[in-house]
């Protein structure tokens, strides 16, 4: 098995195989935080139900009209990103022999991960007391979307659905009477549950290292996404008041703000905290009249009149460019970054120091870039050693090494559509 | 326990312990990342022993929101939430003699968990590197707004400047408005959590080597790569993505968007056909449905997004956020309130599964707190203690645990050192 994945030996979860039964965004993600620091994944999908993230807009070749068609769940980006270090197993779960593969894998697996829906593990069999027969001391990480359990427990819901329903989604937006923006251009609740998901998954794994204890772990991602957000509900308890919307406000420093700069649609982001800062921060704009003004004078009376401090901070920022801005304040002790977009962050020194950014290369799309490393260990940095696998891949390393299988098995049982 | 805090209620049955029982955490945090990290590990199990300043303390202490908007070091929201499940104790670093306390309880831990300024953590010595021959088990998990290597490593951040650099604030807002950034200091507490799992996986890592290492979190780049690193393919093949679209997410297959109701805001995301076609039977058989221009999504979600949501919104304008969601609930349709945070807090999804907990914080009050979101039948994660007053564990951790005589205490407090 050692041969599909070169150079992990050394990383911390090197010892470990993961069993990812997840599709779309949020299951895939926790599997691939355990690919990343060396987890042998094995990813189950099929033909009979694709993982829909393999069926999202191509950017590779022509759009979906074109002729394309065959290569068409292999040319999916976010895909890639979602799944690279992962093997790539086709089983139909619809047939008994799929299912009894499914069974031999988790039987020499550590942990499985799913974000079916409430009900999907048990109807197949697989719930936990069936699987801990197989393997006593595995960990079975379930992730749906609002809870196994509960009156609402049905909801279909994404990101955004989740988002609504956290509270989160209530505070997106300016003060004042412009309507609710609502929507962050990211599936944030997916993203929380997974990192709460894998977070929990090597915890377990960590007690299962001292007691030879496995367990069964449920993350429902509308309660990941509300356990971040303790302080808008203790405001709500100790003010009477739910919170509204406040923009770029913080209450701890003006100026603080996303402030245009010379170029269309640039921005640079400054926050001026404590009365020294705001004295460098003067210093930095050459000391100009108004900043001496008494309406200013404190960080209460900025916080009054905040419309009009911002107006004129934004009438000097339009003047240089949000680098030019971000060094001159950096160079006096003052929080300052431009408002970056893809293109400003995949060419930024620091963040191409610190492996945000990774290339690797796809048997389809050839050298492709793909969001690197969230968090660097000093001494066993993750990496990318392997794209996304193409669908079934990982069939024959799989099914013959790992399972035992002869060739003439697997041939049979690909003719029959159970490895499909 | 004492007058400033008592031992909540807890789900988990009795007698079962952490996950992490046994690890010890120094936690020399500030405001939310690093604390939020240590309240996480807390948690799940870790004794983590939060150190503050003797006279100033954690800056949360000061942001709110506080009871009636009246401001108290003991009754800041933002602290007594990031600080559940851990002891506190008050330590001047600055000081040799503090310096040196700390250096002292080092070698019982198996993480320092820091998220101060770089400068401080220099010029007292408690890097990684001046660190790891002394405690070589020791794992030093670091915080900061844009991580501690690369050229800005000693710049100036907050949670809104390492938001702007995340790609994130970029599309958030309205066009014709500044970009946002995310609100409740989101990035901090996903920095938090995403700090947590690369500390136990560390933790993983010194099973096998015996073994620390230095865990390094910018919380830019947990959203850089994780929430915003996506644009990437999209950005090296066709151009920059992730623009503002105010209430709607762009790129997708109508409908996905925010739209006013009756007493609110409602969010809808119906990217399958059969689930938009049971939306479009729900609001009854009308002209514009057969016109071809509002069959093709994907243009009316990236061309005309104003237009197509023009004729949906007024079904949600006659409606109550209850008629809404029972309706889409009943026709399986991804659509919901948008709930405000007190609505949150009465949701019965969340209620019947007895999510929020009950947490007495001495002075402040009692209020309910999320829970911890991961269920995990055999070692519970648990709220075990409110939020530390300011040095409450000082007698705990240094008289009983470290062997400091009463004399030395006496002494450390004269001097503002404890």
């Amino acid at each position: 098995m050692t041969a599909a994945i070169t150079d992990n030996a050394h990383l911390p979860l090197s010892r470990y195989r993961v069993v990812d039964f997840g599709t779309a965004w949020a299951g895939p993600m926790a599997a691939q935080l355990l690919a990343d620091l060396g987890a042998q994944v094995i990813k189950v999908e099929s033909r009979a139900r694709l993982d829909g993230l393999r069926l999202g807009r191509p950017i590779v070749g022509d759009d979906i009209a074109g002729g394309d068609r065959g290569l068409w769940p292999e040319l999916q980006p976010v895909f890639h990103g979602i799944n690279r270090n992962k093997l790539s197993v086709t089983l139909n779960l619809k047939t008994q022999e799929g299912l009894d593969l499914v069974r031999e894998l988790l039987a020499r697996s550590d942990v499985a991960l799913n974000n079916y829906s409430p009900g999907v593990l048990d109807r197949l069999g697989l719930g936990y007391e069936e699987v801990r027969k197989l393997r006593p001391d595995i960990i079975l990480v379930s992730m749906p979307a609002l809870g196994e359990t509960g009156p609402l427990r049905d909801v279909l819901a994404y990101a955004p659905i989740i988002q609504a329903l956290s509270g989160l989604m209530s505070v997106v937006g300016y003060s004042g009477d412009e309507p609710l923006v609502g929507e962050l251009q990211a599936p944030w609740s997916d993203v929380v549950a997974a990192i709460h998901a894998a977070l929990a998954t090597v915890a377990a794994l960590y007690h299962r290292n001292r007691t030879g204890e496995g367990q069964f772990i449920e993350v429902a991602q509308l309660e990941a996404t509300t356990s971040m957000l303790g302080e808008a509900f203790l405001e709500t308890q100790m003010t009477g008041m739910s919170p509204e919307p406040r923009g770029n406000y913080n209450a701890g420093g003006a100026p603080h703000n996303n402030y245009p700069c010379a170029e269309p649609d640039r921005w640079v982001a400054i926050a001026v905290t404590g009365e020294q800062e705001w004295q460098s921060f003067c210093g930095a704009l050459g000391n100009p009249p108004w900043a001496a003004e008494e309406k200013f004078g404190t960080l209460a009376e900025r916080l009054g009149n905040l419309a009009e401090l911002d107006a004129h901070v934004g009438r000097w920022t339009q003047e240089c460019t949000s680098l030019e801005i971000t060094e001159l304040l950096q160079g006096k002790g003052i929080a300052a970054m431009p408002v970056m977009n893809i293109e400003d962050q995949f060419l930024d020194p620091h963040l191409q120091e610190r492996q945000a950014y990774l290339e690797v290369e796809h048997p389809h799309v050839g050298i492709e870039w793909l969001y690197g490393m969230p968090w660097l260990l000093g001494d066993t940095p993750g990496n990318i050693r392997t794209p996304a696998p193409l669908l079934g891949e990982h069939n024959a390393l799989v099914f013959r090494e790992l399972l035992g299988l002869s060739a003439e098995d697997v041939e049979r049982l690909q003719e029959s559509e159970v490895i499909y | 326990m004492s007058a400033e805090s008592s031992e909540t209620t807890s789900t988990a049955p009795a007698g079962i312990e952490g996950a992490l029982r046994g690890v010890r955490v120094i936690e020399w945090g500030n405001l939310v990342s690093a604390p939020f990290c240590g309240k996480v590990l807390g948690e799940l199990g870790a004794d983590v022993i939060k150190i503050e300043h003797p006279v100033s303390g954690d800056e949360g202490r000061y942001l709110g929101p506080f009871p009636d908007n009246v401001p108290h070091p003991e009754k800041s929201g933002l602290f007594l939430f990031a600080n559940l499940n851990k002891r506190g104790i008050t330590l001047d670093v600055g000081t040799d003699s503090g310096r040196r306390i700390l250096e002292r309880m080092l070698e019982t831990a198996d993480v320092l968990l820091e998220n101060q300024p770089l400068s401080q953590i220099e010029g007292t010595g408690f890097t990684y590197e001046s660190l790891k021959h002394r405690y070589p088990q020791l794992v030093v998990t670091s915080i900061s707004p844009y991580g501690r290597t690369g050229p800005y490593r000693a710049y100036q951040g907050t949670d809104l400047t390492a938001n702007a650099m995340s790609g994130l604030s970029f599309g958030t807002g309205h066009p014709h408005r500044e970009p946002l950034t995310t609100p409740v200091h989101q990035a901090s507490y996903l920095a938090g959590v995403g700090a947590a799992f690369a500390t136990v996986i560390a933790l993983l890592g010194r099973d096998m080597t015996g073994r620390g290492q230095s865990v390094d979190v910018a919380e830019a780049q947990v959203i850089g790569t994780l929430l915003t690193g996506y644009h990437l393919p999209t950005y090296i093949y066709r151009g920059v993505a992730g623009f503002r679209s105010g209430n709607r997410m762009r790129l997708g297959l109508f409908p996905n968007c925010v739209l006013p109701c009756r007493d609110g805001y409602i969010c809808i995301d119906a990217p399958q056909m059969a689930q938009y076609q049971r939306f479009l039977d729900l609001l009854g058989e009308q002209e514009w449905m057969e016109n071809p221009r509002y069959r093709d999504r994907r243009a009316m979600s990236d061309q005309y997004p104003e237009e197509a949501e023009s004729l949906i919104a007024p079904w949600f304008m006659e409606r109550t956020k209850q008629e809404i969601l029972e309706a889409c609930l009943a026709n399986r349709i991804p659509c919901v309130p948008v709930y405000t945070f007190e609505e949150t807090l009465r949701d019965p999804q969340l209620n019947a599964r007895d999510y929020f907990q009950e947490v007495s914080s001495g002075q402040a009050g009692t209020f309910q707190v999320p829970g911890p979101p991961y269920r995990l039948a055999k070692t519970a994660a648990r709220l075990v203690r409110a939020a530390p007053s300011l040095g409450q564990h000082n007698q705990e951790v240094f008289g009983q645990e470290l062997g400091l005589d009463s004399e030395t205490m006496d002494r450390l407090r004269t001097d503002r050192i404890i």
